[in-house]
């Protein structure tokens, strides 16, 4: 009896743990790294990072450049955005390169990255980024890492669908997002709601020149739809661009719903060998468009800004030719070309499957016109003729995919919130690894041009919720480091990033370290207001604008005493840095400026703009701690009121200057 | 008077073509190094000028006062070009001449003018580091920054290091074959003994 009721209660007791374990939550997936993740990442004091990560900042207009595998950020560069830790776009040497046709910009959403390829490799002379409200493209340099050049783009609106490049950088891409009316102030003054007759859409082809300098040498006129991504084919399909564009709907208000109804949108394939024949032809319609186009000259470090007038058109549905319609699952976001240039990776963004096409199959199918039907005049490719496959049951909302040049193809998943490694001959998933959360672009480097790099992928996440200590409702977006050199994904490193990255690309420390300035030579500073030595710095009026040329050498501005400033006067401080020694800048600013400080970097001139409001004595100082004598790196000004007597005079240590 | 042997002569010609190469590369060098400068900053000192990192040491040489480096500011480097010219003139003479003594006289030229060198050096290198600007940011009581002649030496946060530069390895080469050529003519019998097989050039 006894051991009955032992045996009936222990049934009792297992049966009640049974219960009790089952109506627990299942734990959730935590994040796990593998074990000897912090050595892979670890760069010991001294040593440098492998990779040059070139990250767009979205929103805040710049781009970072991080370090990887450490994730170390290493600069901060301004493109789109003012910058006044540095001056850019407050000194007047720098704020005509935010010059628009709607006058200065101060900002911009800096998304895509492209880094100059040579037959489809990194070869590592400029980034390129897109401004994606006022449209815009940017060239960084990556000897000096400084915005050299920045040009508009007429007849756009949201340049998202750029800055992709061709296989030999011949053209970066503008393809605008939102399409507009265009042609004069008539035509452009048009109810929202005629769309359909008159909103068009454009795809800009910048010609860049062997020194970098940015032309818009056509524009392609479409249909008025959404532009959303770009990559231009490479190896046998090099001479080829392709489009992913979604809101083929038109729809104009309320696009959540009216630019998701329809099965398909389309990925645009452009023959852009083509379109230069008929422009060489003679095809091109010159219209009038009113853009800037500003750039940095490295000898006199001033940007010039000029307005342009006109751009050649052509209008796609005048050639048939020269563009045919992919259809593409459910508005397609990433439009992504494998290392071969053999498969276009379509990634309807609301779609539960990856489409992949066959350029081959493509080529076929125009030969053969094995067309399904017409799209505002277009022909439209029959989707099964194109498709080489598809990749069954990824994940959830397919984004952008990436190649390690071994066969596979990685791909983000914003809604699963993962990112899904395929092979693209099999189209089978390999593995997957979640990402924290929800990932948008991600990045291996190399990982878009002919040759990846591989080794690493970076996942660049939307959410990041309880990665980091709180900071309050604002935090930054978190990013993932991934090792990919194995058959499975290993989590790495989470480390936090600058602004809003979207897509980001990283390239080979060698490829550009060597290339890396240290100075500018002073000899070859062409600044009309540069002074090479102290003996000729001066104080100059004319009229109510007054012109101070500054030197600034370690540890004192030459000259530091002036006087003879009057209030209502416009004050020009010509600063030049007579250093020539590597990582010695100096900084100038002044109490009361209403703009910024300025840095100045050695062998340069930089000049910042003054106008002195109130009558008293003004301290200036160096604000980059450059010497241990850099807290006596000052000076004084004197204002006095306007129309006073007192005559310009300037010294340094009492010696007067005439 | 005896005669120089063929070989002698030979290389009393070597040793003085040998100081062509002066004229084409520095002699002399000092490398600082310090914690901001793991890459070390260099001077080279030519016959006829200084080159080098010389901005950067002038601008660090002014916190604790010390003069500014300039090549204009020596006047050797007018001369020297001439004086290393002369010598070579003379070491082709003195080949061409041919007798015993010049081989006395060739060390001696050599020897000479590299100790006249040295101490030209030291002088100016006493006279940078001890003659320092009183108002100096930076003074330490009984600090003389004179850079070694040769060898290393610790200046505040520097290490400053002095020696040869690829002329000035040139130059000792010369002075060896210049040794060299005394101890031939010194051992000359001895040596004919030997090296029977090279008696034509030892005669």
């Amino acid at each position: 009896m006894k051991r009955n009721t032992l045996i009936s209660s222990s049934l009792a007791a297992i049966a009640f743990l049974a219960l009790f374990q089952t109506s627990c939550r299942p734990k959730s997936p935590g994040s796990v790294s593998v074990g000897d993740a912090a050595s892979k990442v670890y760069v010991a004091p001294g040593e440098h990072d492998e990779f040059y990560n070139i990250v767009s900042g979205g929103f805040n207009g710049q781009i970072s450049v991080v370090g990887l595998p450490s994730g170390r950020v290493l600069k901060i560069l301004p493109v789109f955005s003012v910058f006044p830790e540095n001056g850019y776009g407050y000194s007047e040497e720098s704020k005509p390169m935010l010059n628009t046709s709607h006058g200065f910009v101060p900002w911009d959403d800096l998304h895509h990255i492209a880094i100059s390829t040579t037959k489809g490799e990194h070869d590592g002379r400029w980034a390129f980024a897109n401004a994606n409200n006022t449209p815009r493209i940017a060239r960084v340099d990556l000897t000096t890492f400084e915005t050299a050049e920045i040009l508009e783009i007429p007849n756009s609106a949201g340049n998202h669908s750029s800055p992709f490049i061709t296989e030999n950088t011949e053209y970066v891409i503008a393809g605008t997002r939102f399409s507009v009316p265009m042609g004069d102030d008539a035509q452009r003054d048009v109810p929202i709601n005629t769309y359909k007759e008159n909103f068009k859409g454009t795809i800009s082809f910048v010609k860049v020149g062997d020194d970098g300098t940015m032309d818009i040498a056509f524009q392609l006129v479409t249909p008025g739809v959404n532009f959303d991504l770009a990559r231009a084919g490479k190896g046998k399909s090099h001479g080829w661009f392709f489009f992913s564009c979604y809101n083929t709907e038109q729809a104009y208000s309320l696009l959540e719903v009216n630019a998701s109804q329809k099965d398909k949108d389309f990925i645009m394939a452009v023959n852009w060998k083509k379109a230069e024949e008929y422009i060489k032809a003679g095809k091109g319609k010159k219209v009038k468009a009113k853009y800037a186009h500003n750039k940095l000259d490295h000898k006199t470090h001033i940007t010039t800004s000029t307005i342009k007038e006109d751009v050649l058109q052509l209008d796609i549905r005048d050639f048939d030719d020269l563009v045919y319609m992919i259809p593409c699952p459910k508005s397609p976001h990433g439009c992504d070309v494998d290392p071969t240039g053999e498969y276009i990776v379509g990634s309807g963004k609301l779609a539960a499957m990856i489409p992949v096409f066959s350029f081959t199959k493509l080529m076929t199918a125009i030969e053969n016109s094995d067309f399904e039907g017409e799209y505002d005049g277009l022909s439209v490719v029959k989707y099964e003729s194109a498709l080489h496959g598809i990749v069954e049951k990824p994940g959830l909302g397919p984004l952008h995919t990436e190649f390690d040049g071994k066969g596979n193809a990685y791909t983000s998943m914003f809604v699963s919130s993962e990112v899904v490694k395929w092979n693209i001959s099999s189209l089978e998933v390999m593995d997957r690894v979640p990402t924290y959360y929800s990932v948008g672009h991600l990045m291996i480097p190399g990982g878009c041009t002919a040759k990846p790099h591989g080794k690493y992928l970076v996942a660049y996440n939307k959410i990041t919720k309880d990665r980091y200590l709180p900071t309050g409702p604002e935090l930054c977006h978190s990013a993932q480091l991934f090792d990919i050199s194995g058959d499975k994904m290993k989590l790495l490193l989470d480390f936090p990033t600058i602004g809003e990255p979207h897509y980001a690309e990283a390239i080979p420390a060698s490829l550009i370290k060597e290339k890396s300035v240290k100075i500018f030579k002073i000899e070859d500073n062409q600044h009309p207001q540069a002074v090479k030595s102290p003996a000729d710095a001066r104080v100059v009026r004319e009229g109510n604008v007054v012109r101070v040329y500054l030197t600034s050498i370690r540890s004192h501005f030459s000259p530091d005493n002036i006087e003879g400033i009057k209030v209502g006067d416009e004050v020009y401080f010509h600063v030049t840095n007579m250093e020539q020694d590597w990582d010695v800048p100096h900084g100038f600013a002044i109490k009361g400026a209403d703009n910024a400080e300025t840095l100045i970097m050695p062998g340069a001139t930089q000049t910042l703009k003054w106008m002195p409001k109130r009558v008293g004595i003004y301290p200036f100082y160096c604000t980059d701690f450059c010497s241990a004598l850099h807290q006596e790196m000052q000076g004084y000004i004197r204002v006095s009121p306007k129309g006073s007597a007192v005559p310009i005079k300037y010294s340094l240590d009492g010696e007067e200057g005439k | 008077m005896t005669k120089l042997t063929p070989l002698s002569r030979w290389l009393i010609l070597l040793s003085s073509l040998l100081l062509i190469i002066l004229f084409f590369t520095p002699i002399w060098q000092i490398d600082l190094w310090a914690p901001q400068y793991p890459e070390w900053l260099s001077m080279q000192i030519w016959l006829y000028q200084v080159s080098g990192d010389i901005n950067t040491i002038n601008g660090l040489n002014h916190y604790i006062g010390m003069k500014n480096i300039q090549t204009e500011m020596f006047p050797e480097f007018k001369i020297m070009p001439y004086i290393a010219g002369g010598m070579i003139v003379t070491g082709l003479l003195l080949a061409l001449w041919g007798k015993k003594i010049s081989s006395w006289i060739w060390l001696l030229v050599l020897v000479g003018s590299a100790v006249a060198g040295f101490v030209d050096f030291y002088l100016w290198s006493y006279d940078y580091g001890h003659n320092l600007d009183p108002k100096a940011a930076i003074i330490v009581p009984g600090m003389v920054y004179q850079p070694p002649l040769i060898g290393s030496k610790e200046l505040l946060n520097f290490v400053a290091y002095a020696g040869p530069a690829i002329g000035g390895w040139i130059a000792l080469v010369s002075g060896i074959l210049a040794v060299a050529v005394v101890f031939i003519e010194i051992f000359k019998k001895k040596l004919q003994k030997r090296f029977t097989s090279a008696s034509t050039l030892l005669k």
